[in-house]
């Protein structure tokens, strides 16, 4: 109990918890299958989804990084799992659907192959003995044999590998026994393991797959000085070079005293993960290139304003919008508007032309959107009247309380003389002020 | 022969079968009845309700015209929309079936359309309800049978069957949907939905406490105090299923 405490204590710092990208079912004997969608079976009270026994094989670590509190240096109480105990409590917690499957990662035990041996044979125990059929998601040891790394990848679904900071200077700063080479090697064998694994499945159907899950990251964001454009920018490349199925941000808890990291008292830029993972959406879903989002000259999100409602107040030119007749690509830049209703508004216009009634009726919330779209050649009535509205609506409440709009709708027919003009907020907001 | 118009409600038996002979008489007579509802849903009307006998021959034809003149995703949108918790649930169905007819396939694409759009949300509640359950529903052991309690509001069953029973194909469990009072009930090998009133379990098996116990203290770990959020929590996980998830039941915010 003690250990299950200190191991998943020590491992909840690291964002992912999906179980999504592969569909799977049970074998003769086994138990478990896995979803393509994925599963969330509760919610901790952060709000984070909780889909995978997420714990550590060992907190015992040998390396000294300066933002965890795994470091060798810290006091903090250390425990190891065994295999088999790992094991049995994933198999226990599944049959009670507490979990969707395991998510192994652990510190340093004694050196990188020993390590990645010990996490291989629970994940073997698992898939062999117990013919569990679940999800399995493991960390890849940096500097481990490559051969033990691709036996672990033959037994996960999903692999990843934590770049840790974003640029290599921080890492040479914060993690000394860690290097861009030693991250980026197993990301590279894993990427090629599942490409080649690809041909080999066509050629034969049953060749065993190799984390047919793909793989992802995650990077620290917060505890070293680089812009929201550089962590656009590397986590674009990443996509596209290493073919990652995810990149994570994880806004930095400061947990240990040093003099290389922000104070103890520091919150956590939970903001700015947001934003990160809103951009990141736009990359991955909307068709949007980093440098579309952020550039040299703006090099940080704003604030007040979600990345795409930030990129569409820039480009005003290119809107209202038809909804009866703007391609798909087009109607994902409206503010307000995201895939599914996309999906639905295409769907529904080849059956007869759409109103605002309609709009509201496929489920497209209009508060946003009936800025930036027309219906049949027209404005929204609200959005006619009231243009001014416009800076408001797209403002999240909080923002808006931040610059100083009176709370709920009201208009009043005296401007408050305290207030910025309206005109202020969108220069401000569009950063010409 | 001209549309009759609007005539007295329909009285069914509650079954699908019986739901698509209501179809079947209101097509085929080419009226509207005021309502349609299931023999035990109290009614206060002014004229008696229409017994409409299931007739499973009927059923036959008007379940095998939907794909043939609509699509099977007409098809399984009536299917889930009958499991649905909608109070009208059975004259929207028949108003969607009246409009796949004539529009045939794109019927399902027409969200515009006030009661397609309705049926659509229905079927997408049952849908949501169904995939949340997946990950929240928690199974006791108790001597080696796993048990589970839940208090949907749409009937999930049916759609949750398969899923468990390809996920625990050599365990015997029950799922017991206190709502509408039944029980999905899986041996290996085999599983059935079975009319249930207040199933009284057998006593927990000891180490079933100690798993428990494990959970919860996993559960409490997990969670990062400086990123507390209950309302973030709240909004994925609504509170109407906490009292049967073990790590929640105790939790008051």
């Amino acid at each position: 109990m003690e250990k299950l405490r200190i191991l998943s204590d020590a491992a909840k710092y690291d964002a992912a918890c999906t179980s999504s990208g592969v569909d799977r079912k049970s074998g003769p004997g086994g138990i478990g299958n896995s979803t393509a969608c994925g599963i969330c079976h509760s919610f901790a009270a952060d709000g984070r989804c909780i889909s995978l026994l997420k714990v550590l094989l060992s907190n015992a670590c040998a390396y000294n990084c300066q933002y965890c509190v795994n470091r060798c240096t810290n006091d903090t109480p250390r425990a190891t799992f065994t295999p088999r105990e790992l094991a049995d409590l994933t198999i226990q917690f599944y049959r009670c659907n507490y979990i969707e499957g395991l998510f192994l990662s652990s510190g340093i035990l004694k050196n990188p192959d020993y390590t990645c041996e010990q996490m291989t044979e629970a994940l073997r125990i698992l898939r062999q003995e117990y013919k569990f059929y679940g999800y399995i998601h493991v960390k890849a040891i940096p500097g481990a044999d490559p051969v033990l790394i691709a036996r672990m990848g033959m037994l996960a679904d999903r692999m990843s590998v934590n770049i840790e900071l974003p640029s290599e200077r921080s890492l040479n700063s914060l993690a000394p026994n860690k290097s861009k080479q030693a991250i980026l090697k197993p990301m590279t064998q894993i990427r090629d393991g599942i490409t080649e694994n690809q041909t080999d499945i066509v050629r034969y159907r049953h060749a065993p797959k190799f984390a047919p899950a793909g793989q992802s990251t995650q990077m620290i964001i917060g505890a070293t000085p680089e812009s929201d454009y550089q962590i656009l920018r590397l986590s674009e490349a990443l996509y596209r070079k290493y073919s990652l199925k995810r990149v994570f941000f994880s806004a930095y808890m400061p947990v240990v005293e040093s003099s290389l990291l922000p104070s103890l008292d520091t919150k956590p830029p939970l903001l700015r993960e947001h934003r990160l993972y809103q951009a990141d959406w736009l990359l991955r879903f909307y068709g949007f290139t980093a440098n579309e989002i952020l550039d040299e000259k703006t090099p940080n999100f704003n604030p007040f304003l979600d990345p795409k409602c930030n990129w569409a107040v820039h480009h005003m030119e290119l809107f209202p919008v038809e909804v009866n007749a703007a391609p798909y690509e087009m109607l994902l830049r409206v503010p307000g508007i995201g895939v599914r209703s996309a999906n639905r508004i295409i769907a529904a216009r080849r059956t007869g032309s759409l109103d605002f009634d309609a709009l509201k009726r496929i489920g497209v919330v209009l508060k946003r959107a009936q800025y930036f779209i027309l219906c049949r050649g027209k404005q929204a009535d609200a959005a006619r009247l009231k243009s001014d509205n416009m800076i408001r609506a797209v403002l999240s409440d909080k923002a808006a309380k931040m610059l100083g709009y009176p709370q709920g709708e009201q208009l009043s027919l005296f401007s408050d003389p305290n207030l910025l003009t309206k005109e202020d907020i969108r220069k401000c907001l569009t950063g010409e002020l | 022969m001209p549309d009759r118009g609007i005539v007295e409600a329909y009285c069914y038996d509650g079954s699908f079968d019986g739901l698509l002979c209501c179809i079947f008489e209101a097509i085929a007579k080419k009226e509207r009845p005021a309502d349609i509802f299931s023999f035990d849903r109290e009614q206060l009307s002014l004229c008696p309700p229409r017994q409409i006998e299931t007739d499973p021959e009927k059923a036959g034809r008007v379940l095998r015209s939907i794909p043939k003149k609509i699509s099977e995703e007409a098809l399984s949108w009536v299917k889930e929309g009958f499991l649905s918790c909608h109070p009208r649930k059975e004259s929207l169905i028949l108003e969607f079936l009246r409009k796949g007819y004539k529009a045939g396939a794109s019927v399902t694409r027409m969200l515009q359309d006030e009661t397609v759009a309705e049926l659509f949300k229905a079927v997408q509640f049952v849908g949501n309800e169904t995939h949340l359950l997946k990950g929240f529903i928690r199974f006791s052991d108790r001597n080696g049978v796993l048990t589970s309690v839940i208090d949907p509001k749409n009937v999930v069953l049916p759609l949750l069957a398969q899923h468990f029973a390809e996920r625990l194909p050599g365990e015997a469990f029950l799922i017991y949907d206190r709502t509408h009072g039944m029980a999905l009930v899986h041996r290996p090998g085999d599983f059935r939905i079975i009319p249930a009133e207040d199933i009284e379990f057998p006593a927990e098996s000891p180490e079933e406490a100690e798993y428990q116990a494990l959970w919860r203290q996993f559960y409490k770990t997990i969670a990062i105090e400086g990123r507390y959020n209950p309302r973030c929590r709240m909004s994925h996980c609504p509170k109407r299923y906490w009292q049967n998830m073990t790590e929640l039941s105790a939790i008051r915010s």
